[in-house]
């Protein structure tokens, strides 16, 4: 069942489902705290005796390191310790998974403080603690580097050519499973094939090939990195940071920095932000064998410089389409060649975004060509729905001018050609129960999409996207209070309140209210194992451990009170936010957890799953713009986005990740780059010329919230923070075309980009 | 960062002898705006940080018959906060309505925009076309200098070790007078001129005919640019899309802009003078109303 929601008067709930919780909007647990300033952020921790560390980063972008001399900087007053590579373990080529994505011990190790070689400008060398952060600065500027530079190539399609300057000697192409002979800066070439694309291409009435580029840019988080770490006497490490993933910091501060996982424990703070840029570590270990040399405590923070030129952004990317489309209207065939910047090391979301890009459609014949670059820029890192905007922006942008070529309307062609359960992607898999085309038809039916444009230079554009979502591990456990409520500890780390959509589930699971929950966000000696906070899996994973704990809850609600009533427990049951037994025998929640400590043993219920299931999402965008034919400039005048989020838990969130992720694809699509000059350097490391949009640049981002609920989750729930990044920059390509009538093809279109396009054409006219 | 001296002089030959005496390594501070973060940055490291809003020649905002006097460390905000000064100086206002958020308006003063000497400062090419001068004290005692010769180069200017700008003196608004400053930028707020173009023009009684006009370009440049040949063409000529086209060509041809993050050359050079006509037509709308 589809249905749609835009009212905060019309929550789910009120759709003739069963539930009293899912589908409401309480104000979130978190939410006090965090308007009145008083939520602590990694920056916020205070130790005494703390002292503090700077990251002496390299100016170069490609370099070899020949020494490091730092007897100037250990020499001033008030330095306590300088550490280089040398105080990290070598930890080999071993590959550890991260929850959303793998990674080489040595390449991230070589990633925190470069070992022989720099590989971008901004690569961590050494670093300082000192008695004051100013101190530590001038220590920092102290250091001599003894650099032997070497020529750097910061762009994909150079990287790729055999005369490049080489990143790694010891890289070697993985060309469809076989090592090559020479290195190369291909890290890896894969392929996926479907049906047979010269029989499909042979088949189209239609054939359109399209090359398209597209800029590296960054996740943009507004708190910068962070890390203080504490080397106790004992051994043993606390670490203080705002993460993705506690675990994951844990596991790889322990593996670089050799210590037992047991030894180490990390204490979440809240986070300003990640989109899938905090779960690599990079200031943690530094800040612990800081405090390892020093016996104190060390903080370690980020310029927003540094955030920058030394953190994950995400890929610049060359990709070509060529899609066949029949008389019919139906896709015949569809190949493409994509390449993706890995930055320094390999590992760029490639993968992913070969998997995505021709997801949303029903293709017979397809095949898809892979490439994993290394480049001289900051290593790549996961970023909202990885490496699928790239690829949405291209396929798109063709599919549109296929719409053009044979007068099909976009969502028609859509309807024509999407997915649905039972369609297998080219790359495998089948899908289960998906609403790709309830978003169209959504869309359809919309006030936006049935309100003619009207007005000169104005166009409106629409494109799809799809992102997988994911599982992987979670833990949850829930203590019953004698005053009725219940506190909740859970492992994930909260980024768009999910620490309240989480304790929803557990309150419609127990029949109470969400306010009687009081969730909290363990460290790592508190909760149990929990996988990071990406691939859209926290409400979905999270929330399922939630509702485990909350069924483990009902069990033991249901025993004690047959032992009270002395009664056989198969005549107990637990219904409507209490327990029933014979003859008319009852307990609300609160009646019996006031009995609790009175009658036994405490009540507190554990979840940890690993569930199957997570159920991809799809959405589809429409977008009116007006262009300054004179300056390039894109207004955007009005947005509607449309997405299958399964169950809208807390519709107020839902909603919110919806209009951010759109905002993010906006800004991705429209201004963002990362602006280098000819010797590598990032010409624009601020937010003054890094540009996001801001609430100027932006009309009110409508959501249609279209509910097919996820067989794979109790409660339906689909994940729903990545797949709206998707669908913008495409969106806005398609509408700009029906403004000015250029296509772009490179993103971002900010003002000279598409100024040069319009240009073009009243040239060529 | 490194640690500095801070002191607030009381008078104009107070100030002028800590500057003196420090001779280069000590400097003025209004608003801070720009000055705090180039200390952070690293790009000054002053020993000595003298903060002049104490004086109260600095915070004079005066409107007379003879024209404006506007202290150094006056305000963004108090220029479109008075009506009378938004609708003489219509361009300045324009200026600091876009210099930064709220809280940086409420700090930050056009003095120190210009002394700050970037090119792409949005209040220089308004006190340009508005014909402002900029009175400066210094050891050997006061001296004028015409906004469009103070900047020499990219954070370079006239001011001597020692010297330090008290106040901008802008002239009386003439009748049929209209000015406007627009900048071009990437988003609607929060952003540096790729391109900036003020103007200031004085019709005759019909508004049918420029008497005269000033046109000042910035971020094409070094320095904020004063576009004299625009001013010389558009005088005496008929209001009209020709004149003011072919005063958006000489504008063009008098910018020298660079390729940088911001903009490419050619970008910057083409929105030169769409930014020209679409600054001259505005100012003619307000000498006109």
């Amino acid at each position: 069942m589809s249905t749609i929601d835009r009212t905060p008067a019309h929550a789910t709930n009120g759709n003739g489902k069963p539930y009293k919780v899912i589908g409401t909007r309480p104000i979130r647990h978190d939410g006090v705290d965090k308007v009145t300033g008083r939520a602590k952020y990694g920056a916020d921790i205070h130790l005494s005796g703390l002292i503090y560390g700077v990251v002496l980063r390299s100016p170069h972008a490609h370099a070899k390191i020949r020494s490091i001399d730092v007897s100037q900087a250990l020499a001033l007053p008030g330095v306590r310790a300088v550490v280089t590579h040398k105080d990290l373990r070598e930890p080999g080529d071993r590959i550890v998974e991260l929850g959303e994505g793998a990674v080489n011990l040595r390449h991230l190790s070589n990633n925190i403080l470069a070992a022989d070689k720099v590989l971008y400008k901004g690569h961590a060398v050494a670093a300082v603690a000192a008695d004051s952060v100013h101190i530590a600065e001038q220590a920092a500027g102290l250091i001599k580097v003894d650099y032997e530079t070497l020529p750097a190539v910061i762009d994909v399609e150079a990287a790729m050519k055999p005369s490049a300057p080489l990143l790694h000697a010891d890289l070697f192409t993985d060309e469809l499973g076989q090592k090559a002979k020479a290195p190369s800066n291909v890290a890896k070439h894969f392929r996926f094939e479907k049906g047979d694309i010269a029989k499909g291409f042979a088949q189209a009435k239609v054939v359109i090939e399209r090359e398209f580029r597209t800029a590296t840019v960054h996740q943009g988080y507004i708190e910068p990195h962070n890390a203080t770490a504490m080397w106790n006497a004992d051994g043993y490490i606390t670490v203080w940071t705002s993460t993705q993933g506690s675990f994951t910091v844990r596991q790889q501060v322990a593996e670089l920095v050799n210590a037992p996982i047991s030894h180490v424990k990390v204490i979440p703070m809240e986070i300003g932000g990640g989109f899938g840029g905090k779960i690599r570590v990079y200031l943690e270990p530094v800040a612990a064998i800081l405090s390892k040399r020093t016996g104190k405590p060390v903080k370690v923070l980020m310029s927003r410089a540094d955030v920058f030129e030394g953190t994950g952004p995400t890929p610049a990317s060359y990709i070509r389409v060529k899609l066949g489309v029949g008389s019919d209207g139906k896709i015949t065939a569809a190949e493409t060649y994509m390449a993706y910047e890995a930055g320094a090391y390999p590992g760029s979301p490639i993968g992913a975004g070969a998997m995505c890009i021709f997801a949303c459609y029903d293709i017979p014949n397809g095949r898809i060509d892979g490439y994993d670059v290394v480049v001289n820029k900051p290593q790549t890192s996961a970023y909202r729905a990885p490496g699928a905007t790239n690829a949405a922006f291209a396929l798109e942008t063709v599919v549109d001018e296929a719409c053009e070529q044979l007068k099909i309307d976009p969502l028609e062609f859509r309807l024509k050609n999407g997915v649905k359960e039972g369609s297998r992607r080219v790359d495998g898999p089948v899908f289960p129960r998906i609403g790709m085309m309830e978003t169209v038809e959504a869309v359809k039916k919309s006030e936006h999409w049935n309100t003619p444009l009207t007005g000169k230079h104005r166009g409106r554009g629409v494109a799809s996207g799809f992102w997988f979502n994911c599982g992987l591990k979670s833990s949850a456990s829930a203590t019953v209070n004698p005053d009725g409520t219940v506190a909740l500890v859970e492992g994930s780390t909260d980024i768009g309140g999910s620490r309240t959509g989480i304790a929803m589930q557990l309150a419609e699971t127990l029949g109470i209210a969400a306010t009687d929950v009081v969730p909290t966000v363990g460290d790592t000696d508190s909760v149990g194992y929990t996988d990071v906070t990406g691939g859209s899996r926290v409400t979905f994973a999270t929330g399922y451990a939630a509702y485990e704990a909350a069924r483990d809850i009902q069990r033991q609600m249901v025993e004690r009170a047959a032992r009270i009533w002395e009664v056989d427990a198969a005549k107990v049951s637990y219904e409507n936010g209490g327990v029933t037994g014979p003859d008319g025998k009852r307990f609300s929640f609160k009646e019996l957890a006031e009995q609790i400590n009175k009658t036994g043993e405490p009540i507190v219920g554990r979840g940890t799953v690993d569930p199957e299931g997570c159920g991809g999402a799809f959405a589809t965008h429409v977008v009116d713009v007006e262009v300054d034919p004179e300056t390039g400039k894109v207004d955007i005048i009005r947005y509607t986005a449309a997405q299958d989020v399964g169950t809208a838990i807390h519709p107020s969130y839902v909603e919110g990740q919806i209009q951010g992720g759109t905002v993010q694809g906006i800004g991705w699509g429209l201004n963002e780059e990362y602006f280098y000059d000819a010797a590598g350097t990032m010409r624009n490391s601020t937010f003054l010329d890094y540009r996001i949009p801001t609430c100027y640049d932006l009309p009110m981002i409508d959501t249609l919230v279209v509910e097919v609920p996820n067989p794979g989750h109790p409660y339906g729930v689909r994940g729903v923070g990545e797949v709206p990044i998707v669908p913008p920059p495409a969106a806005l390509a398609n509408a700009i075309y029906r403004a000015v009538g250029v296509r772009m093809k490179q993103l971002p279109m900010s003002p000279p980009n598409v100024l040069k396009e319009i240009l073009r054409k009243g040239a060529s006219k | 960062m490194r640690d500095f001296e801070y002191e607030a002089p009381a008078s104009v030959a107070e100030a002028v002898k800590i500057l003196s005496r420090h001779n280069g390594s000590a400097r003025p501070l209004a608003g801070g705006t720009d000055l705090i973060d180039q200390i952070r940055t690293g790009r000054h490291a002053p020993q000595v940080v003298v903060d002049i809003k104490k004086i109260p020649e600095l915070s004079v905002l005066e409107l007379t018959a003879g024209g404006l006097r506007l202290g150094a460390a006056v305000p963004c905000y108090r220029m479109y906060g008075d009506p009378r000064i938004s609708a003489a100086y219509a361009a300045l206002a324009d200026s600091a309505r876009i210099i930064g958020g709220i809280q940086i308006q409420s700090r930050a003063s056009v003095g120190g925009n210009l002394c700050n000497s970037g090119p792409a400062a949005d209040s220089t090419p308004s006190l340009i076309a508005l014909g402002a001068v900029a009175v400066i004290a210094g050891p050997a005692g006061q001296r004028e200098v015409a906004v469009e010769n103070f900047c020499t180069g990219p954070g370079k200017n006239v001011l001597a070790p020692g010297e330090f700008l008290v106040e901008l003196k802008l002239p009386p608004r003439l009748p049929h007078s209209g000015s406007h400053y627009r900048r071009f930028i990437p988003r609607n707020e929060m952003d540096i001129a790729v391109v900036g173009v003020a103007a200031s023009v004085v019709l005759d009684g019909s508004g049918e005919k420029f008497v005269s006009a000033r046109v000042a370009l910035g971020a094409v440049g070094p320095t904020p640019l004063f576009a004299n040949e625009v001013g010389k063409l558009l005088a005496g000529q008929p209001v009209n899309e020709q004149t003011i086209a072919k005063a958006a060509d000489a504008a063009r041809a008098i910018a020298r802009p660079i390729d940088d993050m911001r903009g490419t050359k050619e970008f910057r050079l083409h929105v030169t003078g769409v930014l020209t006509r679409r600054v001259i037509e505005e100012s003619v709308q307000r000498a006109r109303s």
